[in-house]
């Protein structure tokens, strides 16, 4: 496909599970892998709790999509952002987090989101 | 909804053949599936079929084609990490229809 | 009086109006999005540890469980299961503070 490549931020800021936002947008995320476009992850807010370890859902009878996260270095979607204020009010560290990730300001977050081409917020 | 029966026991499957419950999967409802598919099973599609199984057992989807390719390259061989290969062993598509075959739902993005 | 929580307490109020609603003796059963209060290092732990004494707290273990957040209970919250919400709402009056 030709065409210029453009620079796409996924802004995530639920929690998984109590709404349906992070699954649908690890979705569109996995779907826009096949359009080849500079993909960027951002978490914020209770975003965050989507990247936590240890998520077990037998109990509430939901698909676990946490794993698929990890999946998201084999689409070449490699730019994972946290937000570092996002983290400390929930006593999370990285060591708590499923993936390999850039721990970021709100500050740099902002920045970052101003150099991109399309938004998508969920 | 509909079903398939394979040694005389039921199976769920969504309108388009794909096993509900992938779960339920075993290796004769993979030849079951197959041999809808009209595609006759040798090792190498075994090969494909079982590493599909491990790859959702680990991520909990079903790899778009490019990944499929690349990852098995990298687990088999680059003879066999391309899409000529997979494709001459799953006509109608690598990840739509050896998914299919493995039980698994169909990939994220595929129509 | 069972009051029952289901939001996130860095994304609602609801757990802020409730315990300033919430009389003594009152039961606060957190479930969904709302078990992340009850979870050390979250900055709306104080609040719930804070009403602990006047207030039994309770989490849902299966919605904890689902978050990854079993072993991050905060002391003193009682974990139940699903018999144990259908118990507590026979039992008492329900206010849901959706």
């Amino acid at each position: 496909m030709a065409g210029t490549i453009k620079k796409f931020m996924f802004v995530n800021r639920k929690a998984p599970y109590g709404t349906v936002y992070a699954l649908e947008s690890l979705e569109v995320v996995l779907i826009s892998a096949a359009f080849d476009q500079d993909v960027s992850l951002a978490f914020l807010d209770d975003g965050v709790y989507q990247l936590k370890k240890g998520q077990q859902t037998k109990g509430i009878e939901t698909k676990n999509f946490s794993p698929t996260y990890r999946a998201l270095d084999g689409y070449d979607i490699e730019k994972l952002y946290v937000e570092q204020e996002a983290m400390e009010a929930r006593g999370l560290t990285e060591e708590d987090l499923l993936v390999d990730v850039t721990v970021l300001s709100r500050r740099e977050m902002g920045a970052l989101m101003e150099e991109q081409d399309v938004v998508l917020s969920f | 909804m509909a079903t398939i029966a394979v040694d005389g026991k039921d199976y769920e499957t969504d309108e388009e053949g794909y096993l509900t419950d992938l779960s339920q999967w075993n290796e004769e409802v993979g030849k079951f599936l197959a041999q809808q598919e009209n595609v006759d099973l040798t090792d190498q599609h075994w090969e494909v079929i079982n590493f599909l199984r491990e790859y959702y057992n680990e991520f909990q989807i079903a790899p778009a084609v490019r990944v499929l390719t690349k990852a098995i390259g990298k687990k088999l061989g680059a003879e066999k990490g391309n899409s000529q290969y997979l494709y001459e062993l799953f006509p109608y598509g690598p990840a739509k229809q050896a998914c299919k075959i493995a039980g698994l739902p169909k990939p994220t993005g595929c129509v | 009086m069972l009051h029952i929580i289901n939001k996130s307490p860095l994304e609602k109020n609801s757990l802020d109006t409730c315990l300033a609603v919430a009389q003594d003796g009152g039961i606060i059963l957190l479930i969904e999005d709302a078990v992340y209060a009850a979870t050390s290092g979250n900055a709306a732990a104080a609040k719930l540890s804070a009403a602990q004494g006047r207030l039994k707290i309770c989490v849902l273990g299966p919605d904890l469980e689902a978050r990854g957040m079993a072993d991050r209970l905060l002391e003193g919250v009682t974990r139940i299961d699903y018999g144990g919400f259908v118990d507590l709402a026979a039992e008492h009056k329900c206010q849901s503070w959706l």
